[in-house]
């Protein structure tokens, strides 16, 4: 079954629009992360323009993030403090985002700087992700107790910098400058190459502070859908981007797919969860550096700058 | 000097005698997409009208029918190599590029006319994508990019070419049908109708028809543009609202 999007303005097939969307909403609920950087790619594909599909997969996400979140609240595993801090830092970083982007696309090199930057990301928080849960499978197979996640006194160093918070939630009392640094980065990020940047906050959180599993997906899903709810009106504002036939179909398919993923997501052990992710962040990190390193089959692009009707 | 004179004006009417006029039609003028559009086809009917005096030629009518769509402001980049990665150097700019482009024939282009008059009138699909003004830059090395505009849209299925696309009814009577993709956009499309014999161009015709968005696409499309802020914001409300929906639906814990 065909339907034409509006904006698109082409036709695709329904089945496989909600098919993506259950897909994409499955893994997004399942590691609490958007999705974005898997469904932008995914929209690409099948032809439709870019900016439309940057634009109306947000909307997807903040359909499958506000269901992860909702759960969250209900389970009481959302730390609305840690999160409003990752929101409010998110949106300054946003800012300096989008100016680095027009000075990218000034130069002429906008495509070579986020294939580097997805490269990059994905492979150093891959492989750290995969080095920790590796790890992990080992001790445990050895037998002993597992290493406890954090043990009195055992903090990094900038965890104990002047300014210091208590996040009851989150078991945390740190200094709230490198909370700050890192939404500054993830609002950076999300608006230069498209994303929310769930993938960074999850790591982070977990592995630089120390969060609990279950805390920092709903805190994450938090984040998600207060910058992906600006980039949403932002898109439909600026570039008229925003597809509503094709957001809805990518809803229904994401609420489905996010439910069985969030479902699985509270059954995954711990360990296996990190490595999962890992493996995920690494395989979309190597597509990204075979396409940069290879030899293209078709060296030559189009990108339509506008079209006179 | 009379009879220079009386031999213009016998030359004059013996061209005058010579003109043949092409009556052209569309079956629709006006398409309309709806939300199950998946392509459409258009026939161009023509008629070619002589009278008393047009002489009678040895060689028959060829017609080529030239489709172009909205014009689109294209860049065209190329990959090279620069250490261990691939990224885009070269690009060319192609300004008034049609987003469809259908050239269809009564016989292969090459026979109907000569080289010259293909590229002097842009006849044919190499022509029209060779032709100097289609770039921005005229620096002569922009072939490479010329080729994989004309290879990449034509997997795309928006640059064809069709050497049998015209069939003639009878010796004056002709027919085309013109298949339009259902990625080719909405907007204005120019149908060229041009008439030859015997290599020269006898008479041409220009139409035209819309391609355009009804009913529920048109309000999208218009509300996408004219109310960006409110269209924004509800689709941001039917994302929330979608979102809690399925967290009550599910709801087990």
């Amino acid at each position: 079954m065909q339907i034409y999007l509006p904006i698109a303005e082409m036709p695709v097939s329904v089945l496989l629009i909600l098919g993506m969307g259950a897909a994409v909403g499955f893994i997004s609920g399942l590691f609490g992360i958007g999705g974005g950087f898997l469904m932008t790619p995914l929209l690409i594909f099948l032809g439709i323009p870019p900016a439309v599909a940057v634009a109306t997969q947000s909307a997807q996400i903040v359909a499958s993030s506000t269901t992860s979140v909702l759960g969250a609240l209900r389970r009481n595993a959302l730390d609305h403090k840690l999160g409003a801090i990752l929101v409010a830092g998110g949106l300054v970083g946003s800012a300096l985002g989008v100016w680095f982007f027009a000075a990218a696309r000034r130069a002429g090199q906008l495509d070579l700087v986020i294939v580097i930057s997805y490269v990059t990301l994905f492979t150093i928080v891959g492989s750290l992700m995969l080095k920790e849960s590796i790890r992990e499978f080992w001790s445990r197979r050895k037998g002993g107790a597992v290493r406890l996640r954090r043990r009195a006194g055992e903090h990094a160093p900038y965890l104990g910098w002047p300014l210091r918070m208590r996040f009851y939630r989150s078991k945390l009392y740190v200094s709230i400058i490198p909370i700050v640094g890192l939404s500054l980065f993830i609002g950076f990020a999300g608006a230069l190459l498209g994303i929310g940047g769930g993938f960074i906050v999850v790591p982070a959180l977990l592995y630089v502070f120390r969060v609990p599993t279950n805390v920092v997906v709903g805190t994450s899903q938090f984040q998600i859908v207060c910058t992906t709810l600006v980039a949403l009106i932002l898109h439909a504002v600026t570039n008229q981007a925003v597809d509503m036939v094709l957001a809805i179909l990518l809803i229904v398919g994401g609420v489905f797919g996010a439910q069985f993923g969030a479902r699985m997501g509270r059954h995954l052990r711990a360990e296996l969860f990190r490595f999962l992710l890992a493996i995920l962040l690494l395989a979309v990190g190597l597509r990204f550096g075979l396409e940069l390193v290879l030899k293209p089959d078709e060296p030559f692009s189009i990108s339509t700058q506008e079209t006179r009707t | 000097m009379r009879i220079v004179g009386a031999l213009l004006i016998l030359v004059g009417t013996m061209v005058g005698a010579r003109a043949e006029t092409l009556i052209t039609s569309l079956s629709n003028h006006r398409v309309l997409i709806n939300s199950n559009y998946t392509g459409t086809q258009i026939a161009v009917f023509g008629a070619i009208e002589r009278d008393a005096q047009t002489v009678a030629r040895a060689t028959s009518y060829d017609i080529v029918v030239t489709v172009r769509g909205p014009r689109q402001f294209l860049t065209v980049r190329e990959k090279e190599r620069l250490g261990p990665v691939w990224i885009n150097q070269d690009q060319q700019k192609f300004p008034t590029a049609p987003a469809y482009l259908n050239v269809l024939s009564s016989r292969p282009i090459e026979e109907i006319t000569s080289d010259q008059l293909r590229q002097r009138q842009k006849v044919g699909l190499s022509a029209i994508i060779n032709s100097g003004d289609l770039t921005l830059k005229r620096d002569g090395a922009d072939q490479p990019f010329r080729d994989a505009l004309y290879r990449l849209k034509a997997q795309e299925g928006l640059y064809l070419e069709d050497e049998r696309g015209v069939t003639f009814l009878t010796p004056e009577i002709f027919r085309a049908s013109v298949a339009l993709p259902a990625t080719a956009p909405p907007g204005n499309y120019d149908v060229d109708v041009t008439l030859f014999a015997d290599t020269v161009i006898l008479a041409r015709t220009q139409t035209h028809f819309e391609l355009v968005k009804t009913g529920f696409e048109e309000q999208v499309g218009v509300i996408a543009r004219d109310w960006s802020l409110a269209y924004g914001l509800s689709t941001a409300a039917i994302a929330l609202l979608f979102g809690w929906l399925a967290s009550t639906i599910f709801r087990r814990d």
